[in-house]
């Protein structure tokens, strides 16, 4: 009983940080429904930036945090002009189609440079101890550190300027474009923040466990329930999703072949996208 | 229009003629290269065409058609090696088995609408990848070997090469004149309808839900049979193989080049997309690099020419439109 328990916290741990990586989907679905299908890649790019910096250069991993969060904003802005910008206000799966063509680009690359051996970063921090349970300090600094990413996301979304602009735009565009404000640039913006949360996430996830550069499609897939959970361009209920995501996958793992893990979560994804069409934490307005 | 009128309309023998080029192009040059180069062309000419009855007619992208190719392979395969099946009676059991569950399963995930179904084609892909993994009498993800005494039957290795080629041209045949007879029928109107605007469909009395599981369950029939001839030519089947993803991405590619919701476009799409990854894949420098290439033709179709091949076509020459579905 007591290792269930210990399964459920680790898995409130892990779902805090599964809760970031959505938030960096449902951000740019919010502002304007578009679908980023280089999400999973974005999670990788950030392991492998991690793997970059802390196992090539011999840093210690956390400092590659700066880094992952720059370069992903960098890599998202890029991303907006190459495949997005053409396509707001298109129907949606034109931008499903380019976003996943710029996807099959990346993977291509990674394939092709790194191949799809198994990467791993060593973390050693001391952890907590709970009877004969242990919980791995990464698990504990990655759930902090994702936690304070969020919260700062949300002041930044709710006090500054620029916040207040991008929930302006997703409310209406038009309107927004109407009282000044430059909207092209607050959605490339956005497009900046949503992959660098993606990449920070992939980064915490790397400290967490191994990785191939295949791996996203398994991180995306659990961002997308996540988003369904927490309702979609609502970044606060994406993290309660993960939240809910992380308890699930914590109360399954003791009893169930790891490989079922993902066949569950989607299950799941259709039944809560048929029952509640708008999301189990949403409610209106939330942006 | 019935399927006899049909036969009176030019691009029902321009279908037929491709067909009857793809047969004895190489069997009167008994070109062993040229056919297996051809077999490719028409698997891919099916596994667009039908992703194209999702795709162009009703607008509703499948990322994971490759599930029915997969599925049909491992059928096949299964009722072959366990039970020494033969090959007819395998490969009609794997279309019908994969038909019904693509029907069971449509009426449950196509009430989701656009962008969620996408979405949860690629989540069929893990589940059903992660079934086969662990479906002992599948081999798991060991997959399972045929005997080469498989051939026996069909006169041995060489003349069974030539006989399963056959084959597959006429399922390629027969997804051509599938695409075409929907297009053509009320069937066809309504899920182009839904392509447009399916609130307006819907409201003017198309059946929207069971329409779309029809088509999603159509779609699967064939590939399925595409599957089971390629694993059982192949003589092995395991689970990477049967739902590599890169498969089902390479139909979206081809079918958005052709042109989405044309008969002729993608099939010609299918044609070149071949020609191109054949020569791509014998150049060392590209060999590596074939996702990428995929990846920029998608996004250089879906960015500049929507249309695709026929877009472009019919533009430059109206009066082909009426030839040429």
């Amino acid at each position: 009983m007591l290792g269930v328990l210990a399964s459920i916290i680790d898995g409130v741990l892990v779902g805090l940080v599964y809760g970031l990586a959505a938030m960096g989907l449902t951000l740019i679905w919010g502002v304007m429904d578009v679908i980023n299908l280089t999400h999973g890649t974005m999670i990788v790019a950030g392991m492998f930036g991690l793997y970059g910096l802390a196992t090539a250069l011999g840093a210690p991993p956390y400092l590659a945090l700066p880094p992952v969060l720059i370069g992903g904003f960098l890599a998202g802005v890029a991303l907006y002009w190459v495949a997005v910008h053409r396509m707001v206000g298109r129907p949606p799966l034109m931008s499903l189609l380019s976003t996943f063509s710029i996807n099959l680009m990346l993977v291509g690359i990674g394939t092709g440079i790194w191949g799809t051996a198994l990467f791993n970063v060593d973390v050693s921090l001391p952890g907590i101890s709970m009877g004969r349970y242990t919980f791995p300090g990464a698990h504990i600094l990655a759930a902090i550190l994702a936690a304070v990413i969020a919260a700062s996301l949300y002041v930044f979304l709710h006090r500054t300027r620029l916040g207040k602009a991008v929930r302006a735009v997703a409310n209406n565009r038009e309107a927004a474009e109407l009282v000044g404000i430059p909207t092209t640039r607050v959605l490339a913006i956005t497009v900046g923040f949503g992959v660098a949360l993606a990449g920070v996430s992939g980064m915490l996830i790397g400290t967490l466990f191994p990785f191939t550069i295949l791996s996203g499609d398994g991180y995306q897939l659990k961002s997308f329930v996540v988003t369904v959970l927490g309702g979609f361009g609502n970044p606060l209920g994406a993290l309660m999703g993960g939240v809910a995501l992380g308890l699930l996958e914590g109360a399954i793992t003791p009893f169930v072949p790891v490989s079922w893990t993902l066949v569950i979560e989607f299950v799941l994804f259709v039944l809560v996208l048929i029952a509640f069409p708008g999301g189990v934490f949403s409610r209106r307005g939330a942006m | 229009m019935s399927l006899l009128r049909l036969t009176r309309r030019p691009f029902f023998w321009i279908i037929a003629l491709v067909i009857a080029s793809f047969v004895l192009v190489p069997w009167l040059g008994n070109d062993v290269q040229l056919r297996e180069s051809l077999l490719l062309a028409a698997l891919y000419i099916t596994l667009a065409s039908n992703l194209n009855l999702m795709l162009g007619y009703a607008g509703y992208i499948n990322f994971g058609s490759i599930v029915f190719f997969g599925l049909g392979g491992y059928i096949c395969v299964w009722l072959v090696n366990s039970y020494n099946w033969p090959l007819s009676a395998s490969l009609i059991t794997a279309g019908v088995c994969v038909s019904a569950l693509a029907l069971i399963f449509g009426l449950g995930i196509l009430r989701l609408r656009g962008a969620f179904f996408a979405l949860s084609t690629i989540g069929i892909v893990e589940a059903v990848e992660a079934f086969a993994e662990n479906f002992t009498p599948w081999g798991g993800s060991a997959g399972v070997y045929l005997s080469s005494s498989i051939f026996a039957p069909l006169g041995g290795p060489a003349r069974a090469l030539w006989v399963l080629y056959f084959i597959m041209v006429g399922v390629m045949g027969a997804s051509l004149y599938l695409s075409y007879a929907i297009k053509s029928s009320k069937f066809g109107l309504g899920l182009l309808a839904i392509g447009q605007n399916e609130d307006a469909a819907a409201i003017l009395g198309v059946p929207t839900p069971f329409y779309k599981a029809l088509v999603y369950s159509a779609s699967a029939f064939l590939p399925a049979i595409a599957g089971g001839l390629y694993f059982f030519k192949s003589a092995f089947i395991q689970p990477s193989d049967a739902f590599d993803l890169s498969l089902s991405t390479e139909a979206l590619v081809v079918a958005m080049l052709g042109g989405q919701g044309t008969v002729t476009g993608v099939a010609l799409g299918a044609y070149l997309y071949e020609e191109l990854r054949g020569y791509l894949l014998t150049s060392q420098t590209f060999s590596n690099f074939q996702l990428v290439i995929a990846g920029a033709l998608l996004l250089l179709i879906v960015l500049f020419f929507p249309g695709g091949l026929m877009g472009f076509i019919y533009s430059r020459f109206p009066r082909t439109q009426k030839v040429l579905e």
